[in-house]
């Protein structure tokens, strides 16, 4: 299985190689959504508390603009069918899943680059604890989205319905990510923040659990 | 018939009584509500404005329950239970918004200034609307049933964040957040016995009222998918 799940992964990203359709789109809209954010800002110094929401502002709407390519190109190359064919849903899961981390992973490393590049207010004193919180949030970005990925490919509407079904799904995600970013720019202790840490853990669980059992009713018609 | 009319009966009795038994600070007749410091006069909104935070939670869990069963069987009368019971708890929902943001207004200053649970009504708003917007989009009726119940049952994972731990975390103006010197609802400390019972007679009205608006809701969308069917055939 877990063979299987990695050549699929292979398969995606040599098909995204070829065509750098999702790294494009989303390597552009992260340099203009942090564009839009700079000019809006101006010269002014922004507070940490609005840097954290800020960052994970991109980062989500970022992840909107280019996670749901996963399933939505094998709907619209009409490969769906073989995909069925040739494994089982848990493993096409695994594949896509995989492939949607190293996304979201590479995406998410660019933005925190260019954040700490561009904003003097987003200055990280623990980085460890910096470190875990963008772990977990970026995982359970992936997982979360994915899921809803599968439903939308599923779907008539695409674009439109992607933000709108995710966001209500991914807000506990995004607000402690917020509240964890800030305790790592203020500096605070893991025991300060283990109640955090611990929903956001087991958020991650509890969505890898859901999304592999449900998945199957979407995959098959 | 009979239990009908009795609701009817119950529902008048606790709106009136809701509305209009007057408050004093030291309750001696059964009719008279005792002073609660900080709310005085617009207390009384807890008789309406729970029920309906209630019966949206309520109803937002029987649609998730209805679709784990339509997946489980493939009944696409379970979908409809869970459809007309996502029907009804968007009215609730939206009724419990605006009674407590009208609640916010005067208890503390501004109708809305996202407080946990008020963070919370608005993820559970959001879920209901994308909900009906993935089920608008999908035309074949068993496609639409099981996406939107495996939405549903996603959705419904996140609820225990917002209900029950966010709210206990977070510093906010609701009694049981983290920062109450008073922890634990108000039902628990403020209210004497007369006003515990219209409290209480409030929700058993409201709750069995959401049970008979859902038991029409759910056989008129039986039937008229079945006169549909009839009418194609």
């Amino acid at each position: 299985m877990t063979n299987k799940a990695y050549a699929l992964y292979q398969k995606d990203f040599h098909s995204e190689m070829r065509t750098r359709y999702a790294v494009n789109s989303l390597a552009m809209f992260v340099i203009v959504a942090i564009s839009v954010i700079l000019f809006s800002v101006g010269n002014e110094t922004i507070t940490q508390s609005l840097t954290a929401g800020l960052f994970w502002v991109v980062i989500f709407f970022s992840a909107m603009s280019g996670l749901s390519r996963a399933f939505v190109s094998e709907e619209e190359r009409g490969t769906t069918l073989a995909l069925q064919l040739v494994a089982a849903p848990t493993t096409i899961f695994s594949g896509k899943l995989f492939f949607n981390i190293v996304l979201v992973f590479c995406m998410n490393i660019v933005i925190t680059i260019l954040y700490s590049a561009l904003f003097d207010s987003f200055a990280i004193k623990n980085f460890g604890l910096f470190i875990v919180a963008f772990f977990f949030g970026c995982a359970g970005l992936a997982i979360a989205s994915t899921i809803i990925a599968a439903i939308i490919s599923k779907a008539g509407a695409k674009g439109t319905l992607y933000p709108v079904l995710s966001f209500p799904i991914l807000l506990p995600l995004i607000l402690t990510s917020v509240q964890l970013t800030l305790m790592a720019f203020d500096g605070s202790t893991f025991s300060d923040a283990k109640f955090e840490l611990a929903i956001i853990i087991c958020y991650d669980v509890i969505m890898l659990t859901a999304s592999y059992l449900l998945f199957d009713f979407v995959w098959k018609d | 018939m009979v239990w009908k009319i009795s609701l009817f009966l119950l529902m008048v009795f606790v709106s009136i009584a809701g509305i209009a038994f007057p408050i004093v600070p030291i309750p001696v007749k059964w009719y008279e509500f005792p002073l609660i410091p900080g709310l005085k006069e617009n207390a009384k909104i807890i008789f309406f404005h729970v029920p309906t935070a209630w019966l949206s939670v309520v109803a937002f869990f029987m649609s998730t329950l209805y679709s784990f069963k339509y997946l489980k069987n493939k009944n696409l009368d379970d979908d409809a239970k869970s459809y007309a019971a996502a029907q009804l708890g968007i009215i609730f929902c939206i009724l419990a918004t605006i009674t407590g943001a009208v609640w916010a207004k005067f208890a503390w200053g501004s109708f809305w200034s996202w407080d946990p649970r008020q963070t919370s009504i608005f993820a559970l708003l959001l879920i209901y609307g994308a909900w009906f917007a993935l089920r608008s989009s999908i035309e074949s009726e068993e496609k639409r049933a099981s996406l939107s119940s495996v939405y549903s049952i996603i959705a419904f994972l996140t609820v225990p964040f917002f209900v029950f731990i966010m709210p206990r975390i977070m510093k906010g103006l609701h009694p049981g957040s983290a920062d109450d010197t008073n922890s634990g609802p108000v039902i628990d400390f403020k209210m004497n016995a007369n006003m515990q019972l219209i409290f209480f007679l409030s929700l058993i009205g409201f709750t069995v009222l959401y049970f008979w608006m859902w038991n029409i809701g759910y056989k008129s969308i039986i039937y008229r998918d079945k006169l549909n069917k009839q009418n194609r055939g």
